[in-house]
């Protein structure tokens, strides 16, 4: 069988916007990255693998990592509330609220990370109540974990929403007359349908954490194996001019990055699949 | 499962969409609720299934009132317009959810549900798709699963919302007369929503003509359409010529022996309206009674089983259609612009309050 890549149509520029497509991408995405591989092979492989292996880089692997999918998840849950309240509730304020979700989006990083520092510190509007109860959360990697919550919120809803609203209601009231009562109908028929979506806005919380500094160093406390982050690890580095030692933590996290991204996609392709395939 | 809507009446807004509406139905009747859009029949419809709830009125099946009786409680089964299957499941799943989502105790085993499913989709002749989902099957075949899995649930009463309303027109046929066919082996009280007239008078063993939210007429499709009661129900079921005034039958009455014109109104401010079906018009080529209308031949659609001709009267701008078996057309040899004389075999006239527009 011959590749075709080109089918005659009468809507012309398929080659003219996959010429700039790929260009664009190159010069965005691809030539940037290759520059990273290529600055890392400066090192030997027993630096490299020094580097990237030193238990500081674990123990900041772990807490990028770990605190990103925790924050995914309690994002997946509650964005998930927060964009079914939006869409099925007419309510006073429903449009501030809607637009207030964009907030994380907006507001600077390091806005944020002041901000959730100086109310979850002991003094702090929220830190002064939680510390009596043994709840620490500024400077450790509970604080690390809520400004990571934060900032991916708006992922979930904006992708969860859209989908929401195209919901058939006749396919809830279906299952209704069938006999299935409110929890039933929302496992069997609305979990389903959101599950793609909901997957692809954790996803991308995920992976917006995983690459998220600003908010994150006011709040962590920053101590090495504890309360330290990756790419605060990766500042520090460059800082020390050790651009290949940075460079080097980088690609880790990018090949892991892209691992977890292939995965998630190739989960939302088999789930898609299972119902539409011909 | 007897049906009984007591004065129902539904508001949305300021907008009253059924009106007093009262209906009886019998154990194991087949009835279309018959109307144009926006009548109220699926309202009313909805109502019956508990998806909405009624603003005043009462609902009673088998005698007992369920007006506030929850949905899961009234063992309806309701299909859709537009199916609404569960996308995600195939078949199988689709059809034995209502089995599935059970209460443990009541739920059967699985090997009885998949046996009860077999047999459900044997009955809507769909065995050998159970594996597929939805969206591999054509619009015929899933409508015929979420009947399958309507009737999974052993439902006292079918509730059909316009369930061919989506299909082309050929399978609306054949799924039509297979619903009825369905229904009497079945015998499941049924109520069908449709604004097909063809549907509601062929498969249903009752009418129920909705205008506006209220019913204009109840009864057998031979009654509502030989003796429409009202001048809507006479325009809703099938085509019509509608002639302001009266005109004369074979036997005229009293107005046009006297010779005179049609009244425009009478004293009581109502005036006359005439109603034909194309058929019930017979034409000839010359004058056999001086009460006959004059009109030419405007065009003719000779394609179908019967030949349909359009003819332009000759007094007023009106047009009207005529149905003519093939035989007549040919013994008349009628060609285009020909004049024709025009008398009614059958006719019915209504009094319209106002004055009359013509």
């Amino acid at each position: 069988m011959a590749l075709v890549l080109k089918q005659p149509s009468v809507l012309p520029g398929f080659g003219l916007t996959l010429g700039f497509a790929l260009f664009y991408f190159s010069l965005i995405v691809l030539i940037p990255l290759s520059g990273l591989f290529v600055k890392t092979t400066t090192l030997t492989w027993e630096q490299f693998w020094h580097t990237v292996s030193e238990p500081r880089a674990l123990a900041s692997y772990q807490l990028t990592f770990g605190a990103s999918f925790l924050g995914a998840l309690i994002n997946g849950f509650f964005g998930s509330v927060v964009a079914w309240v939006l869409v099925r509730y007419r309510f006073p304020g429903r449009s501030i609220v809607d637009a207030l979700v964009d907030l994380p989006f907006a507001l600077p990083t390091a806005v944020a990370g002041i901000t959730l520092t100086a109310i979850y510190s002991s003094n702090g509007w929220i830190g002064r109540y939680l510390e009596p109860l043994g709840l620490k959360v500024a400077f450790t990697p509970l604080g690390v974990l809520v400004a990571l919550t934060f900032i991916g919120l708006p992922f979930v809803v904006r992708t969860v929403q859209p989908v929401l609203q195209d919901l058939d209601m006749e396919v809830e009231e279906a299952a209704t007359t069938l006999g299935a009562n409110r929890w039933q109908t929302f496992r069997a028929v609305i979990v389903p349908e959101l599950w793609p979506a909901l997957l692809t806005g954790m996803a991308m919380a995920f992976a917006r954490s995983v690459g998220e500094y600003g908010s994150v160093i006011f709040i962590a406390g920053n101590m090495p194996l504890k309360s330290e982050i990756t790419p605060l690890l990766i500042m520090t580095k460059l800082e020390q001019y050790d651009y290949a030692g940075a460079t080097a933590l980088g690609v880790v996290m990018l090949v892991v990055s892209f691992v977890l991204a292939l995965m998630i996609n190739l989960i939302q392709w088999w789930s898609s699949r299972r119902h539409t395939a011909r | 499962m007897s049906i009984q809507v007591d004065h129902v009446t539904k508001r949305f807004g300021t907008f009253t969409v059924l009106n007093d509406v009262s209906l009886h139905a019998q154990a194991g009747e087949l009835i279309a609720l018959l109307g144009p859009s926006g009548c109220g029949k699926t309202t009313l419809l909805r109502i019956l299934a508990g998806l909405e709830r009624p603003d005043q009125g009462r609902i009673l099946l088998h005698g007992i009132e369920v007006t506030d009786q929850r949905i899961t409680d009234r063992r309806v089964g309701f299909v859709f317009q537009h199916y609404a299957l569960f996308r995600h499941m195939t078949v199988t799943e689709n059809v034995a959810f209502g089995l599935s989502v059970l209460p443990q105790a009541q739920r059967p085993s699985p090997d009885k549900i998949q046996k009860k499913v077999d047999e459900l989709l044997s009955l809507v002749q769909m065995r050998a798709m159970a594996d597929r989902y939805p969206n591999q099957l054509s619009g015929g075949q899933r409508q015929r699963v979420a009947l399958a899995r309507a009737l999974a649930v052993e439902p006292k009463l079918l509730l059909l919302d316009e369930p061919f309303g989506a299909l082309d027109a050929k399978v609306r046929k054949e799924l039509r007369r297979w619903l009825r066919r369905l229904h009497d082996e079945l015998h499941i009280t049924s109520i069908l929503v449709t604004h097909d007239q063809e549907e509601a008078l062929e498969a249903a063993d009752r009418i129920v003509v909705l205008n506006q939210g209220h019913i204009e007429q109840t009864g057998t499709p031979e009654e509502v359409y030989e003796n429409p009661a009202t001048p809507f129900v006479y325009q809703f079921l099938g085509d019509v010529n509608v002639f302001h005034g009266r005109i004369s039958q074979d036997r005229p009455s009293h107005d046009e022996a006297s010779g005179q014109p049609p009244p425009e109104a009478d004293a009581s401010g109502e005036h006359e309206v005439t109603f034909v079906r194309p058929h019930d018009l017979e034409l000839s080529l010359s004058r056999t009674t001086p009460t006959q209308l004059e009109a030419a031949v405007r065009f003719v659609i000779t394609a179908g089983s019967r030949v349909r001709i359009e003819l332009i009267s000759k007094d007023s701008p009106q047009i009207i259609s005529v149905e003519l078996t093939k035989e007549r057309y040919r013994d008349l040899k009628l060609q285009q612009g020909d004049v024709v004389f025009v008398h009614p075999k059958q006719l019915q006239v209504f009094k319209m309050p106002g004055p009359s527009s013509v």
